[in-house]
């Protein structure tokens, strides 16, 4: 390994990484389009690793107003990535919420009755 | 390689298989909370091993813990305050901020890394830090401006002056040819006017485009991002930023190219700016003429409650009329009639990609209902009512013929339902600037009315008429 040029290497895992991504990510459905790319943002949060080691090299003014400014930007990215991430996931349900703890399978036309619109947790 | 170093590599690979695991289990909505939180459980790994590096090292002064930390404090919170506060609707701004922050902080660092090496920076760094400085900054003034848009704060209205184009290609040419300058012979300052250059030229890039491309942009400037990101972890070498910023790069690509095509345009024709301009074709193409008939909601109350299977199409315009709440009451008082339901959602419904899915399971749609164009489509023969709600360009049976402004574009085939009804404010054109065939339709009723109200008329009158 040590025999390759580190720019090689580092290139080698970006391209394939680039497969990869278009192979699991062609996979999602359109249904799921929103919260894969707020999950994407979430992901290039990762950008706040980068952030901490620079603030490790600042050493003066300037460098430690950057690091300030990358830390800030990285953070709100990554907490407010996954956050709003799981929100919405949270949102996406197989059967409407039914209010209270009505959990049975209701028999019948009942099924129909139980006016649940706006009551969920989401609301 | 001291142990240390080597467990966190391995650390760093957990972390990117986390990413990928987690994307993976995006592929059904049944697993996708799940891979959330997969990706969230790589985060924080990622992050800790980084601090580890840090602390292991004892590498960095008391006034760097306290702006590092500090910095990730603010950020934290603000980032915590946006995701818990923001309006569904309002989510295509939100993730615009998301993109600008993660570009700004990835050309930070590759600012940082560059002041920092000074003249002793190497050619093959240099490539890489420029293209991370650039790209990150075109990221960030750019997505600035698209959020402005979308929320109102800029006019959504192509904004664009003579010799625009020509302002556009002489900053890509400013930052581009500086770039390559500075690789030969390193200089602070000209990195300062490069990154000016950058800004400018995401402000001038994202200007020009209207408010209905916004699927595309944000797809775009999503995909961008992600590069920078990679970038910025060629800068310091950091595999796991390279990893993360390539599956945001893909991501963000493989969704510009679905917008895209989904809107018929290509990238290039986006961002160069105008749609349908100049296009007289439309009115040449000679679309079939007629009447347009109109309804109450009477009317189509009782047409919908006796029918037995009902799609809804539900475009941009239900979104802007925030009625994705009464869309959801009025399938639910037709489903307690027996009648079957489902939606048709178009690829660019909405002002993101996938935006109309999360706007309806707010409103608790349950998602097994929400159906995607191609597996809808053949759905629409069988459905006895198709109710089409703000939606237009994307329902025009004219896409199937040559030479009209949107031929080619994929629509919902919902000129195949036996009858339809189309809720819309007035006959305005959509965003083509064409006339929609489906409204001259024989089976076609419109029903002229705001969304929202329209949506709670509906409901009220099947309660009263049908019980």
């Amino acid at each position: 390994m040590n025999s390759y040029p580190a720019l090689l290497v580092d290139v080698t895992i970006f391209v394939l990484a680039l497969w990869v991504g278009f192979e699991v990510i062609s996979k999602v459905p359109a249904t799921l389009h929103t919260p894969l790319m707020s999950a994407a943002n979430s992901i290039h949060g990762i950008v706040l690793a980068g952030a901490i080691l620079i603030a490790v090299t600042a050493h003066n003014a300037v460098g430690y107003v950057i690091a300030f400014l990358a830390a800030a930007f990285a953070a709100a990215n990554v907490v407010g990535g996954y956050v709003v991430t799981g929100r919405m996931l949270k949102m996406f349900r197989r059967r409407p919420t039914l209010p209270a703890t009505s959990a049975a399978p209701a028999v019948g036309a009942a099924a129909a009755h139980p006016s649940v619109n706006g009551d969920g947790p989401a609301a | 390689m001291s142990t240390f170093d080597w467990v966190i590599q391995l650390i760093y690979v957990l972390a990117a298989s986390c990413f990928v695991l987690g994307l993976h289990l995006m592929n059904t909505p049944a697993t996708a909370r799940r891979g959330n939180q997969v990706s969230a459980a790589g985060m924080i790994t990622a992050v800790a091993a980084t601090l580890a590096i840090v602390v292991h090292g004892n590498l960095i002064s008391v006034t760097g813990w306290i702006v590092m930390i500090t910095g990730a404090l603010v950020g934290s919170a603000a980032g915590l305050y946006s995701a818990r506060t923001v309006q569904m609707t309002a989510m295509p701004q939100l993730v615009s901020m998301f993109n600008a922050v993660g570009g700004g902080a990835a050309a930070l660092v590759g600012v940082h890394d560059y002041m920092n090496a000074g003249a002793r920076v190497s050619a093959t760094t240099s490539v890489t830090t420029l293209l991370d400085v650039i790209i990150g900054a075109v990221t960030f003034s750019g997505s600035l401006i698209a959020a402005g848009k979308l929320q109102g704060l800029i006019t959504s209205a192509p904004v664009t002056f003579p010799g625009a184009r020509i302002v556009n290609l002489l900053l890509a040419a400013v930052a581009l040819g500086l770039g390559a300058f500075v690789i030969a012979s390193p200089s602070v300052g000209l990195l300062l006017i490069i990154i000016v250059a950058a800004l400018a030229f995401g402000v001038s890039m994202v200007m020009p485009i209207g408010g209905a491309d916004m699927p595309v942009v944000i797809s775009l400037l999503n995909a961008f991002t992600g590069t920078a990101v990679a970038m910025a972890g060629f800068v310091i070498g950091n595999w796991a930023l390279i990893i993360a910023g390539a599956l945001v790069g893909a991501s963000g690509g493989i969704l510009t190219k679905l917008m895209a095509d989904a809107m018929n345009r290509s990238i290039r024709n986006i961002i160069v700016g105008g749609f349908g301009t100049g296009d007289a074709a439309a009115a040449l193409a000679g679309g079939p003429g007629g009447d347009v008939k109109s309804i109450e909601a009477d009317d189509a109350a009782i047409q919908l409650a006796y029918a037995s299977k009902v799609i809804i199409v539900p475009g941009y315009g239900l979104a802007a009329a925030q009625a994705q709440h009464e869309v959801a009451a009025l399938a639910e008082e037709l489903e307690s009639h027996g009648v079957e339901v489902s939606y048709a959602i178009h690829p660019v419904a909405g002002r993101m990609p996938g935006h109309m899915n999360v706007l309806l399971a707010e409103a608790n749609v349950p998602y097994p209902q929400l159906r995607e164009m191609d597996e809808i489509n053949p759905e629409f023969a069988r459905a006895d009512v198709a109710l089409v709600i703000g939606a237009n360009d994307v329902t025009n049976p004219a896409a199937r013929r040559p030479g009209t402004a949107i031929s080619g574009m994929p629509i919902l085939d919902v000129d195949q339902a036996k009858s339809i009804i189309v809720i819309k404010r007035s006959m305005g054109h959509g965003y083509a600037g064409i006339d929609n065939e489906l409204y001259v339709d024989p089976k076609t009723n419109m029903y002229f009315a705001d969304a929202k109200k329209a949506l709670t008329e509906l409901t009220a009158a099947i309660k009263t008429l049908v019980g």
